[in-house]
């Protein structure tokens, strides 16, 4: 059964404190119907609160939650029908498996002949028909995670939420589960939201992934905007890995800028944003936009070469400014194998487009 | 660290103010009236009027309540029917003694019972760990006036060692303080044991015996310090059963203390003084419990951070 | 269930159960066990010491005191069981509103608790059963409603644990109403805890109206209670010692019997929280 269309949901300036503590600051999301978007960043980042008020386990401080354009802040969690899987997965210890994807059906009184049908379907739908009987202490992992997913969807939720649900299978596994939930998703249509601190999943699985850091939502944008153009300091650092160079913009247009780092390079970033003259800047580049050269230019720096480990078709360098400040470059490998010892030139590969930010102000 | 102690005692001022709310109420819904019990049933209804405006008894609930918190700041506690002897006098010259039964049993008490349950903890199983388990036990379940009077007759009637009943020196109040200590050395030989336990299971404390720390010091260092606070916990709770126990025990060895004179306010009727007596009782219970939560504050940084 | 075969090889415990069982069977059968009738005064064999025609002795009055103990059974297991249920009913009742609503409801609700519990135990029941007035059945209210407050606190508190579990949460979620989470999800793991503190209050329930009675406050006789027992036998404890120590003992192996099965249970029902390791 696949539906016509999914739900749109909206999370306005939402906010929540804990006593003193705030958990969730002016959060706003507009997720699109049938998108999956994940939250994700480090723990305590405020994204399972922001699950939970979704949810209705939490009455927000400030801001609303609406689906398809309609507040359901007033509502009740039973009442707000979102299909939610848990880390743990909840699983009722007592119940079949059959008994627990019915019993969100039976909570609604659809009457017994209609919830043995959904049963059945949804029992084909994560395959575990001939598990129908057995009780959740007798299932693996992964299939308590399918009958986990099954119980949500039964009651054809308006929003599928997912509260890090991966973390406890092992990685094969993970992978697989991953594809199956995307592959569910779609097939319903379902608008869902994916809780997750694994940059890897929210990568792989979501249409646009929200980075959030100490209750503030950072850059909200598809996976390869994230890691192409990240937002902010925070999210280049959280996203894949890459590079911080101190340095000093001297002149800034909306082409791009003129910085001089501190490791003693002065380079042109190609970007939008501009800084005042003199401003201290952060430059971040990935390990794939440095490249080492032999001889030196105005806009390289110096490094000094400490490691060269093979990793499958790349090389990764470990190279030190003069500074001491470490640097990851990453290079494919064309077969013929470097020596790692020595002087080189380090400088931005001419496609690159490293971030560049403002130097956060001192706390 | 200071926001933590105002905190506690503001927190604390509701809960006295309903302790004394609900004495009041009590004692008003008691079976009897008092005005009448002091003039007698063939009072005239003019008398008992009088009287009962003189005594403010006519006053509603609240205003009553009020008065009586005001009267208590002051420290005036009202006037006992009996003897027409202030509330206060006839309550200080007993507390005195009940102080001095519950510190008594109290020392006794927390010696013997911490004493005991290490003991019991460091040598679990063992013979010292059973007989000591079993006492508790026994001790859990006798009822104090009974154990009292078990211990009246033998140590008074067939051993003559120790007096009957009444004060007045140390041997007089072993008995008693004995009696009163008995059910509380067994919950917290047996909580003490508990927690020891559970301390010495930790795995902090295991590694520091990987490392070939001494036994002792193990125990010392870790050990104690973490098992403090249950410990805590448990002396402020028991100082509940204390008092409670002192009416018993008091009755028994006829101790002159608070306890004993509540129970004679009780079949006299004297409801002012029995007013006076709960609410000493009660507010010490109170106030107890605050002095254990503030150590709580001072033995424990991470609570008195969060305040 | 494995928690039965735990209680089952601890020892102890059975011990309590054969105790308690022992009571249960006294009291049932307390018009046929008994040899005399507990009221029956006697001039002449007052204070009559253990015997062959009073196994126990007779009391000041001359009754026959293995008869007022086994009598006096009765009024233990009576105050011990209806109390117990009382402080249950009002227990559940208010601490699973207090603990699944919350608000208000539970900031009042728990307000008046904590003063409650700030009063001694035995003052607290003395004030009770002053205002209810003497007598078994007022006896057996007192304690019942004395034991109201802990048990709110005891059951507020494992609600309120529960309510935060993911089995609530995805039952909510799920569409289930609160009567029915309530029913399904809560109340099945508060029971557990709530059956221990049943028993072990059984034990301080008899206790407690021994002291009451003791004091003259509770049953009154000629009800044979057996801190009512003691109480009278004070009078002649320098000349029959039996007469007041004898309706003691009984209470303690009663209340032995409640708190070794309550341990029992205790450390059936949850390992980890053994105190008997």
């Amino acid at each position: 059964m696949i539906r016509e269309h999914g739900h749109t949901l909206d999370i306005d300036l939402v906010t929540h404190r804990y006593g003193s503590v705030t958990a969730v600051a002016d959060v706003s999301l507009a997720v699109r119907a049938g998108e999956i978007v994940a939250l994700l960043g480090p723990s305590g980042c405020g994204k399972t609160t922001l699950l939970r008020v979704v949810a209705g386990f939490v009455r927000q401080s400030a801001g609303s939650v609406r689906i398809d354009g309609k507040p359901v802040d007033h509502l009740p969690a039973n009442l707000r029908n979102v299909g939610i899987v848990f880390q743990s997965y909840a699983l009722f210890p007592h119940m079949t498996v059959a008994d627990n994807i019915a019993y969100g059906l039976q909570a609604r009184g659809v009457q017994r002949a209609k919830v043995r049908q959904t049963v059945d379907q949804f029992l084909e739908v994560v395959r575990l028909t001939e598990l129908r009987d057995r009780l959740p202490r007798q299932l693996s992992g992964g299939q308590q995670q399918r009958v986990a997913v099954a119980r949500a969807l039964a009651v054809e939720p308006t929003v599928l939420l997912l509260d890090e649900p991966f973390s406890a299978l092992d990685k094969g596994l993970r992978l697989d589960m991953q594809i199956e939930i995307k592959r569910l998703q779609r097939q319903f249509g379902l608008t869902a939201i994916l809780v997750t601190h694994d940059q890897d999943e929210a990568m792989s699985v979501a249409d646009r992934i929200a980075v959030m850091n100490q209750g503030r939502v950072e850059q909200f944008d598809t996976p390869i905007n994230v890691y192409d153009h990240p937002a902010t300091l925070f999210v280049s650092g959280f996203i894949g890995t890459t590079n911080l160079l101190a340095g000093r913009a001297l002149a800034s247009s909306s082409v791009g800028t003129l910085v001089e780092l501190d490791a003693g390079a002065r380079l042109v970033v190609l970007g939008d944003r501009t800084f005042p003259a003199g401003a201290p800047v952060v430059l971040s580049a990935r390990p794939e936009q440095l490249c080492l050269h032999a001889e030196p230019a105005a806009e390289r720096w110096r490094v000094q070469r400490r490691l060269a480990v093979p990793l499958g078709p790349n090389t990764v360098h470990d190279l030190a400014t003069r500074e001491g400040v470490t640097l990851k470059l990453v290079e494919p490998r064309l077969g013929a194998p470097t020596e790692a010892a020595g002087e080189a030139w380090c400088g931005l590969r001419p496609d690159a487009r490293p971030g560049l930010f403002s130097l956060p102000s001192p706390m | 660290m200071l926001t933590f102690v105002t905190r506690r005692l503001l927190l604390a001022v509701p809960v006295l103010l309903g302790v004394v709310f609900v004495v009041m109420l009590t004692i008003d819904l008691l079976p009897g009236d008092a005005v009448t019990l002091m003039l007698g049933e063939h009072a005239t209804r003019d008398a008992v009027a009088n009287l009962r405006a003189h005594l403010g008894l006519d006053k509603p609930f609240l205003v009553r309540y009020l008065d009586y918190v005001g009267q208590l700041l002051r420290g005036d506690l009202g006037r006992s029917f009996q003897q027409n002897r202030l509330v206060a006098a006839e309550l200080s010259d007993a507390w005195p003694a009940t102080i001095e039964l519950t510190i008594a049993a109290l020392l006794i008490a927390a010696v013997v019972g911490i004493v005991a349950g290490i003991a019991s903890a460091v040598w679990p199983n063992s013979l010292f760990d059973g007989v000591a388990r079993l006492f508790s036990l026994f001790g859990l379940s006798m009822p104090i006036f009974w154990t009292g009077l078990v211990f009246i007759v033998i140590f008074s009637l067939w051993l003559h060692w120790l007096p009957v009943g009444g004060t007045g020196s140390l041997t007089h109040l072993i008995l008693p303080a004995v009696t009163l200590a008995l059910p509380s050395v067994a919950m917290i030989a047996r909580m003490t044991r508990s927690a020891v336990l559970d301390v010495l299971r930790e795995d902090y404390v295991r590694t520091a015996r990987a490392k070939g720390v001494g036994e002792v010091w193990v125990l010392g260092r870790h050990a104690l310090r973490n098992a403090f606070i249950p410990i805590l916990t448990l002396l402020g709770l028991q100082s509940g059963q204390l008092m409670g126990g002192a009416v018993l025990t008091e009755t028994v060895f006829a101790w002159p203390g608070l306890g004993r004179l509540m129970v004679k306010a009780i079949f006299a009727r004297d409801y002012v003084l029995l007013q006076g007596a709960v609410l000493v009782f009660a507010l010490a219970f109170v106030v107890i419990n605050l002095i254990v939560d503030l150590s709580y504050g001072l033995l424990d940084p991470r609570i008195s951070r969060q305040g | 269930m494995d928690a039965w075969l735990r209680f089952r090889k601890n020892r102890l415990a059975l011990i309590g159960l054969a105790l308690v069982l022992l009571l249960v069977l006294t009291a049932t059968l307390a018009p046929w066990l008994a040899l005399h009738d507990p009221t029956r005064q006697s001039l002449i064999e007052k204070r009559a010491r253990p015997g062959a025609k009073y196994l126990l002795g007779a009391d000041e009055f001359g009754r026959d005191i293995l008869s007022r103990v086994i009598y006096g059974s009765r009024v233990a297991l009576l105050v011990g069981v209806v109390s117990v249920l009382i402080a249950l009913a009002g227990g559940l009742v208010l601490g699973t509103a207090a603990g699944f609503t919350g608000g208000w409801l539970d900031t009042v609700v728990m307000r008046v608790v904590e003063i409650l519990l700030a009063f001694p135990y035995l003052l607290l029941a003395l004030a009770i059963v002053a205002m209810l007035g003497p007598g078994v059945l007022n006896t057996t209210l007192a304690v019942g409603i004395w034991g109201v407050p802990a048990v709110t606190r005891m059951v507020r508190g494992s609600v309120l644990a529960l309510r935060e579990t993911e089995y609530v949460g995805a039952a909510r979620a799920l569409g289930a109403p609160a009567p029915a989470v309530l029913r399904r999800h809560v109340l099945p793991n508060v029971l557990p805890g709530l059956v221990v503190y049943a028993t072990l209050f059984m034990a301080n329930a008899i206790l407690l109206e021994a002291a009451l009675s003791f004091l003259g406050l509770g049953v009154q006789p000629p009800t044979a209670s057996w801190g009512l027992m003691v109480s009278t036998g004070r009078d002649v404890l320098l000349v029959a010692p039996h007469v007041a120590t004898v309706p003691g003992l009984a209470i303690m192996v009663a209340v032995l019997g409640f708190n070794l099965v309550g341990d029992g249970l205790r450390d059936a029902l949850d390992p980890r929280l053994t105190t008997t390791r």
